[in-house]
């Protein structure tokens, strides 16, 4: 019954780089998603990222953290950061923390 | 403000409690474990993501801050009470907090480091009806989460 967190899948979009997250993102999974996204900007450090949290079924104010983090992360070589269709749990958070007036939010998927 | 408080009297009718050490992986299993005893109560499905995303505030604060790198022990007490209200406790005997209307504040963060936002709190307190908090420096913290469900 208990999902595992924050499992994530790349795929290259024209020279952006759209990360899949799927799962729970709290506290105990945001260090493994963390560490594996980092890795993967670091190593390309695509001009675009698309965080693409669609899947994520939970998310705490750990997930905020997160996304600011690699908001932050991006933007230090010059790249752009997005989120890219939002779970109902994602959006929820995300607005009330003002997120997005920070960082844009994508949406491709008609709910 | 005041008549919209939450009545603590409220007569209980039914009761758990959990007790975990402070390991990162038992922040899953307290909002599921939460979240299955408030089912009986039948609420909606935005209702019950609201208490997990609450619950998994306040034990993640216990690792995070109260703990940090110690182990020690979590305590949640979850009270279904008359009137469809759910009040759910969780304490630790961690370092404390200093200024709790401070540590309220949204953004307010002493872990910044942490990647941490700072709105640990804020979910909590929009996320259900009422959000008490008590804290002793040296001693522990405990953080209260009252929810009424719809009728
Ligand atoms: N159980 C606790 N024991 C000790 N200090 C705490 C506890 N809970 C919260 N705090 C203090 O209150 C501050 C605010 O907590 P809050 O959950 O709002 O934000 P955060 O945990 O710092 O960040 P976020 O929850 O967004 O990851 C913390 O930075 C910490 O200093
Ligand atoms: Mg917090």
């Amino acid at each position: 019954m208990i999902k595992k967190g924050g499992q994530i899948t790349y795929e290259k979009r024209g020279d952006a780089l759209v990360v899949h997250v799927c799962g729970e993102i709290d506290h105990h999974s945001a260090v493994g998603v963390r560490t594996g996204i980092d890795d993967r900007i670091m190593a390309e450090r695509p001009t675009r990222v698309l965080l693409e949290l669609s899947a994520v079924d939970f998310m705490d104010s750990s997930g905020l953290g997160l996304i600011m983090g690699r908001f932050a992360l991006v933007k230090q070589y010059g790249g752009t950061l997005a989120v890219l269709d939002p779970s109902p749990a994602v959006m929820k958070i995300m607005k009330l923390a003002g997120m997005e007036r920070m960082v844009s939010i994508l949406k491709t998927k008609v709910k | 403000m005041k008549n919209n408080r939450v009545d603590f009297s409220a007569a209980v009718e039914n009761e758990m409690c959990l007790i975990l050490p402070s390991l990162s992986v038992n922040e899953g299993m307290a909002r599921a474990a939460v979240a299955a005893f408030c089912a009986q109560l039948n609420p909606t499905a935005l209702e019950l993501a609201d208490i997990k995303c609450a619950v998994s505030e306040a034990v993640t604060n216990c690792i995070v801050h109260a703990y940090r790198e110690e182990m020690g022990e979590i305590r949640i007490e979850v009270k279904l009470c008359e009137g469809r209200l759910i009040q759910i406790e969780i304490r630790d005997r961690g370092c404390g907090i200093e200024n709790v209307k401070q540590a309220r504040e949204p953004l307010f963060t002493t872990d910044a480091e942490g990647e941490r936002s700072g709105m640990g709190f804020t979910v909590m307190e929009s996320f259900c009806d009422e959000l008490r908090v008590t804290s002793r420096v040296g001693r522990g913290t405990s953080v209260t989460l009252l929810k009424r469900l719809h009728k």
